[in-house]
């Protein structure tokens, strides 16, 4: 049991995706609009990523090791196919709200990543807990940054309003809401700050002589996000060279 | 031929793939160190998606929608893109050597890339037809291109600026990206 808490603090805070590892960047850029919207966005991954580090977890021993990759897309891509129809059903605001981004939880590195570094090669309980570690660390996240950019461009956060709009024309004085913040621009400006604020802190890390858990992704090089867990090897015995 | 030039310029310019709707950050950020290596990316892009927008929707008219399988299309287009990459790959290395130089490092990435499954499904999602699907596939593809280029150029110039510690790498680059991003709110009045 104990190596499964290790898992899950491994998940929301050492190894965190959002903050430390910067995988999955596409979700955490676009539906971080406001809190709610990046919680249903976590969870979603979530329920997909422990379903399918169960399965791919239960299956380790018998998939080849060649198609291994086109076996987790297919497991990972079922899944989010029953997402995707779950949330249509019971939840149709959110499903709205999030759109194009659910299919495409398929391609996030996370899901993969875990699948290749982690589920395929461990037995099952560890599997599953790793898998709700790591979807709450992304959950954490783009909550987190949800409700950053919710608070600076609309006074909100989850939908109540926490700051008194400014009212010029009934002369209320009050939070003039920067909208910037909720639309593309907004996304990446947050998300610079927050890796700024990353930087900083490891660099005064690396200054105490801490040993610090380098980040492996799409910033430093895409070759790592994207080859390592994902393309590259999808088909291997064709690409070789 | 309006609605034509109108999804490409739409795709292209205004709802630009990376800057507005946030696929394909990856090898934004990634791949847009050197001007060249952009345009190279830029260009293999531009080839797979137009390819797997026609292959795909072919897909989705011809096999999956007479059959009633519509809900298998996840599955089924993230399959066909990364089995068409490596195709393409392959043919590319034998027929095209010159072509295959220039682009070949690029296409393994790609495969992963969620711009290209992006249009494929937002093909599907706007029920476009087959020629208006491969035209929003180049708008978007070429969008890309075009973001990547510029911050590529950026970036060059940039090399040679006194950035602070903790914005040196990333923080700079996604702050490059906001005011593209911004910049390109500009494009929103021609449609």
């Amino acid at each position: 049991m104990n190596q499964c808490s290790e898992r899950l603090y491994n998940g929301l805070i050492k190894e965190n995706p959002t903050f430390v590892l910067m995988l999955g960047m596409c979700p955490t850029l676009a539906v971080t609009t406001s809190a709610i919207n990046g919680l249903g966005m976590g969870l979603s991954t979530t329920a997909v990523l422990v379903m399918s580090n169960m399965l791919i977890s239960m299956l380790r021993k018998i998939i080849p090791d060649s198609l291994r990759i086109p076996s987790f897309i297919v497991i990972v891509a079922s899944f989010v196919t029953i997402v995707d129809f779950l949330l249509e059903g019971f939840i149709p605001s959110l499903y709205a709200a999030l759109g194009l981004y659910i299919p495409l939880i398929v391609v996030n590195c996370i899901i993969l990543g875990r699948a290749e570094s982690y589920a395929s090669k461990n037995p099952v309980l560890p599997s599953i807990f790793d898998g709700i570690g790591m979807g709450l660390g992304f959950t954490v996240g783009l909550t987190a940054i949800g409700i950053v950019r919710e608070i600076i461009g609309a006074g909100q956060a989850f939908g109540y309003q926490l700051l008194p709009i400014a009212d010029v024309a009934a002369g209320k004085s009050g939070y003039v809401p920067v909208t910037i913040f909720i639309l593309a621009p907004g996304a990446f400006l947050v998300l610079a700050g927050l890796t700024a604020l990353q930087n900083k802190v490891k660099n005064n890390a690396k200054r105490k002589g801490k040993k610090v858990v380098e980040t492996a992704s799409c910033g430093e090089g895409c070759a790592s996000c994207t080859n390592s867990a994902c393309g590259g090897k999808v088909f291997p015995a064709g690409n070789e060279e | 031929m309006t609605d034509l030039l109108l999804i490409a310029i739409g795709s292209a310019l205004v709802n630009n793939v990376v800057l507005s709707q946030f696929l394909g950050i990856c090898p934004f950020l990634g791949v847009s160190k050197k001007v060249e290596t952009a345009s190279g990316m830029g260009g293999a892009v531009v080839f797979v998606i137009t390819i797997a927008s026609f292959i795909a929707g072919l897909i989705y008219k011809f096999i999956l929608a007479p059959l009633h399988f519509e809900y298998l299309q996840t599955i089924v287009f993230i399959l066909v893109i990364a089995a068409l990459v490596q195709f393409v790959e392959m043919f590319l290395k034998k027929a095209m050597p010159s072509l295959y130089n220039a682009l070949g490092v690029y296409l393994p990435l790609i495969t992963t890339n969620c711009a290209v499954l992006g249009v494929a499904l937002t093909n599907v999602q706007k029920e476009y037809s087959l020629l208006q699907g491969v035209i929003n596939g180049i708008g978007t593809s070429v969008g890309f291109a075009i973001a990547i280029v510029i911050l590529a150029g950026i970036r060059e110039k940039m090399e040679y600026n006194d950035v602070s510690e903790s914005f040196q790498g990333t923080p700079i680059v996604l702050i490059t990206s906001a005011l593209m991003a911004i910049a390109f709110f500009g494009f929103s009045g021609l449609i």
